[in-house]
């Protein structure tokens, strides 16, 4: 439908793109790529890295607004890659490596885009978390526990169950652990007990093979959503 | 507290009982409303707002009445208003004293805004440093609901109002209208991106206005004498007056209303006295983390949103601190990012990675440990920060640190190339001697000295080991002789 699409501008070419679509998603439909830490496909865009920013307008007024929460608004003039946006993201990168020199992939995004040092004293060696959040969101927007969450403010921003105690509402599943961009959260598997955010979770054998499932917690989280007993989880999917 | 020229807004602190409504309607309180309500359509209300030429006075200057239209023409019933009474920065206490001292104007100015823009429901947010005012604010709304200003067809009218007060807890970014809106949801006090605009999708993503005190305050003013009565006060695109709360280095720091345009030497020298003990006037530090420093050259500006932005600071909260030829301008930026950096929320990358690394960079200066090419660095940060921050709290916290190396750069070179102080304030540049002249071997300074770094006999002139010596000041403060020296 002609009245639901959006024409816009984008590095110099003409783009048309369903309306609400964002910045982010109508370049990478028209083979645009624009670098993202924080943002995930399958949840809801925070603006939180800020590597993202693209500019908009046109000279002398113009800014940098980050594509993937800004929508393409008709007749926008975007900018994916311009001088501005690239010192702009350059600058971020030095700022994360200095945060989290220990995130592997964050040098390999560096490295793409010329930075391969960061002119900042760096924290902890060992730090990796770049606060994009990523693992709250999952846990809050695709599992729906919300066990853990981002708390305080800068200078001891972190991610954490509530009080730092082992969370009870936390099913165990390891979705934070699989989204995390860079292998930050701790998560151990043996002997039939995964151990995450500082809780112990038995893990369920299958039935038939003996292979294990998911953790118990986790069954019974899926057996609440659905109404079905527990116990009709007890099979594996190759088993089933 | 200083004579008040022009009072609108604090037209009656200090004038009335702030805890009797009686006292309020016995000044005219409450017959804005009354007028609204009862003479006006909404739209006539939002159109003398919007002729006034009332612009925000919580920092971003933005006309009032186009807010308001943007909220009262959003899609999406019901419609929320708030009243910013955040107030956090160093620095800054007019909404405070507006609160405490007149809090049903406050309530009669949200009154006739949610009648404008068709709310139901209004929130006052009170932060945790102000427990007076939110305490005198509920009071206010309690006593407004008895005499049917607020609650249940106000006056007979077919409108409804009501008002909650939400106490903060303490974080600076909830005066950012985004966190705030967070904040009275109950989820962490982290700001949005924008759009969508509060107006369109703000509170339970509902429209919602979000003004600050001060401008509540001028509305009650704005439907009692009229659009035109008010847009004549001021200038061409600042009109009304502004509230001022001075501070730092002046004889008579308090609260100052003037109208917009006033020269602003006007502000510090007459109204706020003049500098203490007559020493020169070094910058004055406008909107406090968020605003930039004014030095002398711009003593004569006028006070407006235009002619401050254009020199580099921030009309802003209001806030005005002083400084004078003792103040150090590195440790002004310094002191003022720390702020920055405690209060940043950490969403976003380049204010919570920004501040921390501008703030480590601006320590070193003050203790001896910067280099040029810090200077430079420190720029290409700030520049990063204000296009790429989330929200205004990290695009203005590079404000102060900008400011002073325009306008006081030698003064960071000092500290860079030469190690030096020139204000003797970065106590690690400093040098304590002893002028064997003037010393009276009185032994002061030798008693109070924690290192030992002081040696000399009784009636002789006394020593400081160099080597030894923390720079912590205390022998020159106890000396009465003034024998202790520093130098830079």
């Amino acid at each position: 439908m002609k009245n639901d699409s959006v024409s816009l501008t984008i590095d110099g070419k003409p783009v048309q793109v369903p309306a609400g679509t964002s910045l982010l998603l109508a370049a990478k439909a028209n083979h645009i790529d624009i670098p993202t830490l924080c943002y995930h496909p399958e949840l809801k865009p925070d603006g939180r890295c800020r590597l993202c920013v693209v500019e908009i307008g046109e000279a002398p007024r113009t800014r940098l607004v980050n594509s993937c929460t800004y929508p393409a608004e008709p007749g926008l003039v975007v900018a994916t890659a311009s001088e501005k946006v690239m010192a702009s993201r350059r600058m971020v990168m030095e700022l994360l490596l200095a945060q989290a020199p220990a995130a592997e992939h964050l040098k390999e995004m560096a490295a793409d885009m010329g930075v391969y040092e960061t002119r900042f004293p760096k924290g902890d060696p060992a730090a990796r978390c770049i606060l994009c959040g990523q693992c709250v969101r999952t846990c809050r927007e695709v599992v729906g526990v919300s066990a853990i969450s981002l708390v305080n403010r800068t200078p001891k921003k972190k991610v954490a169950t509530p009080f730092a105690e082992q969370s009870e509402a936390c099913i165990g599943c390891g979705s934070c652990v699989f989204i995390c961009p860079t292998n930050t959260i701790a998560y151990t598997e043996a002997d039939g007990i995964r151990t995450v955010w500082g809780r112990k979770f038995e893990l369920q054998p299958c039935s038939k093979c003996g292979n294990y499932i998911a953790p118990k917690a986790q069954l019974e989280h899926w057996a609440k959503l659905t109404g079905d007993p527990v116990e009709s989880f007890y099979t594996c999917k190759d088993c089933r | 507290m200083s004579k008040i020229e022009f009072p609108l807004v604090t037209r009656n602190l200090g004038a009335i009982d702030p805890e009797s409504l009686e006292a309020y309607a016995a000044v005219g309180g409450y017959a804005s409303l009354k007028r609204a309500l009862t003479e006006m359509t909404s739209e006539a209300v939002l159109e003398a707002v919007d002729k006034s030429g009332l612009r925000g006075r919580g920092g971003g200057g933005f006309p009032t009445g186009r807010k308001w239209r943007f909220c009262r023409e959003a899609p999406g019933e019901p419609k929320f208003i708030i009243c910013n009474g955040s107030e956090g920065d160093p620095g800054a206490f007019l909404d405070r004293a507006v609160m405490e001292g007149d809090p049903h104007a406050i309530v009669e100015g949200m009154a006739i805004g949610a009648y404008a823009i068709g709310a139901g429901q209004g929130f006052i947010y009170v932060g945790h440093e102000y427990p007076l005012a939110a305490t005198r604010l509920r009071q206010a709304i309690a006593q407004a609901k008895e005499k049917g200003f607020l609650g249940e067809k106000i006056l007979g009218t077919p409108f409804s109002f009501d008002i909650q007060v939400r106490r903060g807890a303490g974080a600076y970014v909830c005066g950012e209208e985004t966190a705030l809106i967070n904040f009275i949801q109950g989820t962490i006090g982290e700001p949005r991106n924008r759009p969508p605009y509060p107006p369109q999708q703000g509170l339970w993503g509902q429209p919602t206005i979000i003004n600050n005190v001060e401008t509540w305050a001028n509305v009650p003013v704005i439907i009692d004498k009229g659009a035109a009565w008010f847009a004549a006060i001021g200038t061409k695109n600042s009109k009304g007056t502004k509230v001022f709360s001075v501070a730092g280095r002046v004889k008579k720091p308090g609260i100052v209303e003037v109208p917009m345009g006033t020269p602003l030497r006007q502000v510090i020298f007459d109204l706020g006295g003049g500098i203490k003990r007559d020493r020169e006037f070094k910058a004055v530090l406008t909107s406090g983390p968020g605003g930039g420093v004014l030095p002398r050259q711009f003593l004569d500006i006028p006070v407006e949103f235009e002619s401050f932005q254009a020199a580099g600071a921030n009309l802003g909260s209001g806030s005005m601190v002083v400084m004078d030829e003792g103040c150090c301008m590195v440790d002004v930026a310094r002191y003022f990012l720390e702020f920055s950096h405690d209060e940043s929320c950490g969403k976003c990358t380049p204010c919570r990675e920004g501040t921390k690394q501008l703030l480590k960079i601006l320590t070193g200066i003050t203790q001896g440990n910067g280099t040029e090419e810090d200077l430079a660095l420190m720029e290409e940060l700030c520049a990063t920060m204000a296009a790429a921050s989330l929200c205004g709290l990290g695009q203005s916290a590079v404000n102060p640190v900008l400011s002073t190396l325009k306008y006081f750069r030698e003064e960071y070179e000092a500290h860079v190339r030469d190690k030096k102080c020139p204000a003797l304030v970065c106590r690690p540049l400093l040098t304590y001697t002893v002028d064997p002249e003037t010393c009276t071997g009185c032994l002061a300074c030798l008693r109070e000295c924690q290192v030992g770094a002081i040696t000399g006999d009784v009636e002789e002139p006394q020593e400081i080991d160099q080597e030894l010596c923390i720079k912590c000041g205390m022998c020159h403060a106890v000396c009465k002789f003034d024998a202790v020296k520093v130098e830079s």
